[in-house]
């Protein structure tokens, strides 16, 4: 039952968030902060880890290639591919989804707990509206570059490892990564993380809009935003995989 | 003026408000008080819209509250302010920002007239310019208070909620917000309704007091016949303290 009365406040919350702005201009100012705060403050971890995952990546599928038969530049290959796939379109999601998710119910959270979002609604308005839609919208237009900026710093990363170490060499591994390249993979990996990001800020706004009480309140609903989120990320990952590459 | 007409409300087969009738008037401070428990903050939270009655009508300036839809309810918290408990600003705002919010959200204005709407709300509070940067957490809890009547004015409010304003204020800035709301509220023509149980609030700004008891309304009248009212309970509330025994004793004789 519990599960039922969740599936039902998260979708008549979104009926409130999907209108028409009150004031166009607050909108557009909002979603500009929304930008700079989910989008380009997530870009630094969003590189650090995509650079250390792509060279570890490359040392680990060189480390485990024990049939001599083939050829040195697959490590390439399975690099672009595992980045391009899963990594930056799905974990990176998860990795995001600590991030943003946290910050966003602990945010609204805390803004409802001390009443600013009362003060919103007896003023005429639409809190959910005014707080959550440019969080959604400024995550799923900021979450695509991520992404790209996540695989191209993975790519450099394993080029990297192959210009400073003796695994393989540059021409191998550059020749890996354009071999058979399927352009395809771009747009599933975009698709894939910008419905991620629409799950990661509805529901970690979700658990913050409806949090109640004090701090740890607040706690709970930061760490049920990211709970939550990475399970419906998870579960739909095995879905639109289906669904994408079938 | 606000009008409560026979309103009833319960919880759960619990009746909270049973039978209340008053009228608020436009440029008095209307209070509720009544100890923990009694109704007052449902009381409040029905006439300002958060909570459905059951019976009863609540009328501002003859609209009735029960029979809005959702779009004349948005208009009309328009023109409500609403001074919340722990002043609720928007913390991720300036001081000067936290005030032009209602006028960038629902004003026509220009940048320059709204800034200039909102010095003038922020000065009538008497908040010093050098404040208007500052972010709400570098503000002491009276100047939060000061900031939030200022933004409960911003739209020129007909009507002015105020939730136990004094809570959590040392006894002089206290009595710094009791007079500013009430200057505001002779002032501008307002008609503020304040939920409060503090004593010095009640004799020093109640200009029309409803006292809550259980649920119903047990007394009412205004600070000058709080002294004399001959209502049991309300003496037990109101002069409770030796102290305040002593200011009735003094006053009466």
């Amino acid at each position: 039952m519990q599960f039922f009365r969740v599936v039902g406040e998260y979708f008549i919350l979104l009926g409130r968030v999907f209108r028409a702005p009150d004031k166009q201009r607050m909108f557009w100012r909002q979603f500009a902060k929304e930008l700079d705060k989910l989008g380009t403050q997530s870009v630094p971890i969003d590189l650090i880890i995509s650079v250390f995952i792509g060279a570890i990546m490359t040392m680990q599928i060189k480390l485990d290639m024990a049939n001599p038969l083939l050829p040195r530049y697959t490590v390439g290959v399975v690099t672009r591919d595992t980045m391009l796939l899963e990594f930056s379109s799905t974990i990176l999601c998860l990795i995001l989804a600590g991030k943003v998710g946290s910050n966003i119910a602990s945010e609204i959270g805390t803004m409802r707990i001390t009443e600013q979002i009362d003060v919103m609604e007896i003023m005429g308005v639409n809190s959910a509206n005014y707080l959550i839609l440019p969080k959604i919208t400024a995550f799923m237009l900021m979450m695509p570059i991520l992404v790209i900026f996540s695989v191209g710093s993975a790519l450099i990363g394993g080029y990297c490892m192959a210009l400073f170490t003796d695994i393989l060499t540059v021409d191998e591994y550059v020749y890996g990564i354009t071999y058979a390249f399927m352009t395809y993979h771009v747009p599933y990996a975009i698709v894939k993380s910008v419905i991620y990001a629409f799950v990661i800020t509805s529901v970690s706004a979700y658990y913050g809009y409806n949090a109640h009480g004090g701090a740890l309140e607040v706690g709970k609903a930061s760490t049920n935003a990211v709970v939550k989120s990475s399970v419906v990320i998870l579960f739909l990952d095995i879905f639109l995989t289906k669904l994408m590459l079938s | 003026m606000i009008s409560v007409q026979d309103v009833y409300k319960q919880f759960e087969g619990h009746e909270v408000l049973t039978g209340i009738s008053t009228e608020m008037r436009d440029g008095q401070c209307n209070m509720i008080i009544g100890q923990s428990g009694s109704g007052k903050t449902v009381l409040m939270k029905s006439i300002i819209g958060l909570h459905t009655i059951d019976r009863g009508d609540i009328q501002y300036d003859g609209r009735s509250l029960p029979r809005m839809g959702q779009k004349e309810l948005r208009m009309l918290r328009r023109e409500v302010g609403m001074l919340f408990q722990g002043a609720a600003l928007f913390d991720s705002e300036s001081v000067l920002s936290n005030v032009m919010y209602p006028l960038e959200m629902f004003s026509s204005m220009t940048r320059i007239e709204m800034e200039n709407r909102a010095k003038f709300c922020l000065s009538r509070v008497n908040i010093q310019e050098v404040a208007y940067n500052l972010m709400p957490a570098e503000i002491s809890g009276g100047m939060q208070k000061r900031v939030a009547i200022a933004r409960a004015i911003a739209m020129n409010p007909k009507y002015l909620f105020c939730d136990e304003p004094n809570s959590g204020l040392d006894p002089v800035t206290s009595l710094v917000i009791d007079r500013l709301i009430h200057e505001i509220t002779a002032e501008f023509n307002i008609c503020t309704v304040i939920n409060s149980h503090d004593m010095n609030s009640i004799l020093e700004i109640g200009d029309h007091i409803v006292f809550l008891k259980q649920g119903k309304m047990a007394w009412e009248g205004s600070k000058d016949t709080v002294y004399t009212n001959g209502n049991e309970a309300l003496d037990e509330f109101v002069f409770a303290s030796d102290l305040f025994k002593k200011v009735k004793a003094a006053h009466n004789d």
